[in-house]
């Protein structure tokens, strides 16, 4: 009877961490959900119940024993889709039988501390060529792709030093899209650039909760109607956060 | 040539999101070409034939998604990874950016206008998604029930 407690004690603990480093990592609430409770009927526990929104998971189990609930909060989210694919191979391994619940805990553990694939530079740059290609999409032209290239490597590069001194998101946002704003300004000012306003929408691009809306009105329509409204809330914060840095920079450097 | 143009800028955003997000470096070139066809639907339907960017969308997303099932079989990855780079050159990152900079310069009827449609956009956009999967999810149900039908008879 003991031993049998702690098990689902282990089993519950396992199924939480691997729903929170999907939650942070930026999976789909449906995924983490149907994750968490894939787990947990791999190991025997037939019924289980997960509530997840993007600001905490309530997980609990049932069973002879009186039901168990636990509940995890979470703080920071961002992208990271590497780790939703590690534990989703994790679950799929787990529902072939080929791991033990200590062998699923060091696994999941070693992704939680997993380092990013690829460094931060070269997502800058990445960011800097996307906000460039946009420009070309939108319609811009070619002669401004530089500067829409320097504005965004700077928006990212904003995003992520900023993250780090303040770990608030809607200031990061605010203050980046600042900086943003400046570069695209000056690079127009001193004849570097011509379209302003092309450059500064190309160069937010890797900003802009454009994915965060889709997301919300996709959890909406599969009626996780709180995450879905919550996200959409979030995408609606940093909209706001990145439009009022730039119109700050706007009304006091052109109009 | 403006649309090789316009194609080969599109491979490279969406491959370029790829890196931001953090996906592995074998999702790199799938990625990228799932942008890129979404993107050469979108840039057809809006730009050649003249249709709307809500209608534009639906249609485009739809085929992300059903892109997306198959290079997830393909590179064993969760199809999020691929819907995540094909959506990226249609979602309206722009145009929400635009009605709040409208917002914060008081000019309330062009913000509320580009809103509205922000939101009409990405309504379109998860509304194609959802649909495939669901299209996806009942072809998969009765190959299921066949699969079950005949065990039972043998």
């Amino acid at each position: 009877m003991d031993k049998e407690k702690i098990s689902t004690y282990e089993i519950m603990e396992i199924c939480l961490l691997a729903g929170k480093i999907m939650l942070q990592s930026g999976a789909e609430t449906y995924r983490v959900e149907d994750t968490m409770m894939r787990i947990a009927a791999s190991f025997g526990i037939k019924e289980s119940h997960s509530y997840v929104t993007p600001t905490g998971i309530i997980f609990s189990v049932e069973g002879n024993q009186p039901v168990k609930t636990r509940l995890i909060r979470i703080t920071d989210r961002t992208t990271d889709l590497q780790k939703v694919a590690e534990v989703n191979s994790i679950s799929r391994d787990i529902s072939s039988g080929k791991l033990s619940v200590a062998e699923v805990y060091d696994a999941l553990k070693k992704v939680e501390a997993s380092k990013s694939t690829y460094p931060t530079i070269i997502k800058i740059l990445a960011a800097g060529l996307a906000s460039g290609c946009f420009l070309i999409l939108f319609r811009g032209i070619w002669s401004d792709f530089l500067p829409a290239f320097t504005a965004g490597a700077t928006g990212l590069a904003g995003v992520i030093f900023f993250q780090r001194l303040v770990p608030i998101k809607f200031f990061a946002e605010l203050a980046s899209s600042v900086l943003i704003g400046l570069v695209a300004v000056f690079s127009v000012k001193i004849g570097w650039g011509t379209q302003l306003d092309k450059i500064i929408i190309g160069s937010v691009m890797p900003l802009v909760p454009g994915l965060l809306l889709t997301n919300a009105v996709r959890d909406l329509m599969a009626g996780h109607l709180i995450a879905g409204m919550s996200k959409g809330v979030e995408a609606m914060l940093t909209a706001f956060a990145i439009g009022s840095g730039i119109a700050v920079v706007i009304a006091l450097l052109v109009a | 040539m403006e649309l090789l143009e316009q194609l080969a800028m599109s491979f490279i955003a969406s491959a370029a999101f790829v890196v931001i997000f953090n996906a592995q470096k074998s999702t790199l070139f799938p990625g990228g070409i799932t942008g890129m066809i979404s993107w050469f639907i979108y840039f057809m339907i809006v730009n050649r034939a003249g249709y709307d960017p809500v209608a534009a969308s639906l249609v485009a997303s739809f085929f992300v998604a059903i892109i997306s099932q198959l290079f997830s079989r393909v590179y064993k990855t969760p199809v999020i990874v691929f819907i995540i780079a094909g959506i990226i050159p249609l979602v309206p990152g722009g145009l929400a950016y635009d009605a709040m900079r409208n917002f914060v310069e008081n000019d309330y009827n062009t913000g509320l206008a580009l809103a509205t449609k922000t939101l009409l956009i990405s309504g379109a956009i998860a509304f194609g998604l959802v649909f495939s999967e669901v299209i996806n999810q009942m072809i998969r149900k009765s190959k299921l029930t066949l699969k079950g039908n005949q065990e039972t008879k043998q």
